[in-house]
Order: C-alpha cells, then structure tokens, then sequence
C-alpha cells in the first residue's frame, strides 16, 4: 500500500499540475480539498479519471468521492479494495 | 432636431482617455511603463513564466493548473495592477485581444482525445479551452465585476482596442479598461497589457500604442 501512496501522489501532482510541489510535501493524511491541498471540482473530475483509466474503478455516486478522495490513505483504502487493473 | 445629452453623459463623452500604466513581457525581459524589471535566462516559455510568476511574488497557486495563456494574462495584469500602487477599481473593464486564441490548449486537448480507444479529455485542459478564460482569471484574482472582452484578430489593433476602450468609459459603462495584447504559441508570446483611464498619462493613439508593443 505504501507503494501505491506514492504512486498516487505522484499522479495527482501531474495531472493536477501542482509543479511546486512534490511527493514530500503531500501527507498521506492530508485534507485533499478546500483547507488542505486546495484542491477544485475540476480537480475531482481528474482523480476520477485516474481510478478509471489507471486502476478500473468507475464511481458512479457522488457521495463516494467524498469519502474516496478525502486523502491519499483513503484513495489508496479504495483503490486496494475495489481496483480491477 | 438636435438632441442635446444630459450633463453628466456630457460630460463624459468630453473625457479624453490617455495610456496611465503600461506592461510588456516579451524575449524574456518584463517592462512595466518602459522600465525593465525583469530577465530571464529561460529557453522555453513555461519555465520563463515560472520565473517571472517567482520573481514577481505573484502567489496565486491556482497559476500553475493555467494553459499558456492564462499564465501569460495572469503574469502580465497582475505585474500591471501590482505595480501601480494604487487601489484596484472594481469597476475597471477588460478588454484582451490576441491573433491565436488559445491554441496551445487545444491542441494539448486535441491530442488528449485522439489517442484511441481509452483514452480521455482531461478536465484540467479541456476548462482553458476557450480564450476568454484568461478575463475570468484576471476577474476573479482581482475582484472585477465589469465588462470584459476577447477579441482575436489577425494582428495587432490598436484602432479597435481604442474605440471600444472609449466607448466603454464614455458610456459610463466603466471608470477605466485593462486593455491588451496576449499572444502564445509553443515558446513565441508577447503581452502587452495597458490601462486607459481619462487621467495624467500618453496620449491614447494608434502610433503611441504601436511604439509601445
């Protein structure tokens, strides 16, 4: 799973574009959106592609992102239950 | 018949905008009202950008999720209304133009979609991928709630950018306007962002502005 932690981290700081930052500066139980990394709706719709296209994981309602993309420990909890690739 | 205007229309049709501020960010130098403020070292554009966004303390984070353009608008009003020292009229208009839109993200859009099967529009790109963006990004940094405005020519109009400059403020339609030039393309830019308000400054005409790119 650790691995799979900073997999994650280093995904989301390319597909989000966070140049300034690296994999040591994101906690894995940082806030990822508002008050912690800051992070936008927008955003949300790239972590969403990333469990699709990289892990085979559709989500289907939107409540679950709430709970699935709170921090990289819950990312990396979902994704080892539910990845498919 | 002729139709005489109310005294404060009049007024304002009588005001005469001039160039108050001035910024360019071209060859990798930065000059706000002609003086030089920064050089950079850098080969491409983006890291260039990033110096200056550096240098300049612009702290905006949301800049680094910005297409080519945004960064180059952003970077440029903000070194503009930054350097001026003077409180942000939030009634100030904006009024960009530039010959290619916002190619750079279009095509980074373009290529997203066309990998084959499996393969995804980014988000992230796809929101950039309209010119006007970059009004909405200098709007919400600074707070401006006014008219604003994209245009995109075949070059450089400074006949339009001063008629539609005008009629903005001579209609009471806003107290001054944020007008530009924002062009990127790969590694080739240039901005040249100016404010025109019926102020203390140069004179607002097509040779002054065609000096001044």
């Amino acid at each position: 799973m650790e691995e799979l932690k900073i997999e994650l981290k280093e995904k989301i700081i390319e597909a989000l574009n966070l140049e300034d930052m690296s994999i040591e500066d994101i906690k894995d139980t940082d806030v990822l959106f508002d008050e912690g990394l800051g992070l936008d709706s927008i955003d949300a719709l790239e972590l969403i592609i990333i469990l699709d296209k990289d892990y085979g994981i559709k989500l289907t309602d939107s409540k679950d992102g709430k709970k699935i993309f709170q921090s990289i420990e819950t990312m990396a909890q979902y994704i080892t239950d539910h990845r498919t690739k | 018949m002729e139709v005489t205007p109310p005294f404060f229309l009049k007024n304002a049709l009588q005001m005469k905008n001039n160039i108050i501020h001035y910024c360019n960010i071209k060859n990798n130098e930065v000059y706000l009202d002609g003086k030089k403020l920064y050089t950079g070292a850098e080969e491409d554009f983006l890291s260039f950008i990033k110096g200056v966004y550096k240098s300049f303390g612009l702290d905006y984070p949301k800049f680094y999720k910005m297409d080519t353009l945004c960064k180059l608008a952003i970077a440029s009003s903000s070194i503009l209304l930054n350097g001026i020292n003077k409180e942000i009229d939030p009634n100030m208009a904006i009024l960009l133009s530039n010959r290619s839109a916002c190619i750079d993200v279009d095509i980074k859009h373009q290529e997203s979609i066309s990998q084959g099967e499996g393969s995804y529009a980014s988000p992230a790109n796809f929101v950039y991928t309209l010119p006007n963006i970059a009004l909405g990004e200098i709007s919400i940094k600074y707070k401006l709630r006014s008219e604003n405005s994209f245009f995109i020519f075949e070059g450089f109009n400074p006949e339009f950018l001063i008629e539609y400059g005008n009629s903005l403020t001579q209609l009471g339609k806003s107290s001054s306007v944020l007008c530009g030039w924002v062009e990127v393309i790969e590694n080739e830019y240039n901005a040249f962002m100016f404010i025109i308000k019926p102020e203390k400054g140069i004179e607002l005409t097509k040779e002054n502005l065609e000096k001044l790119i």
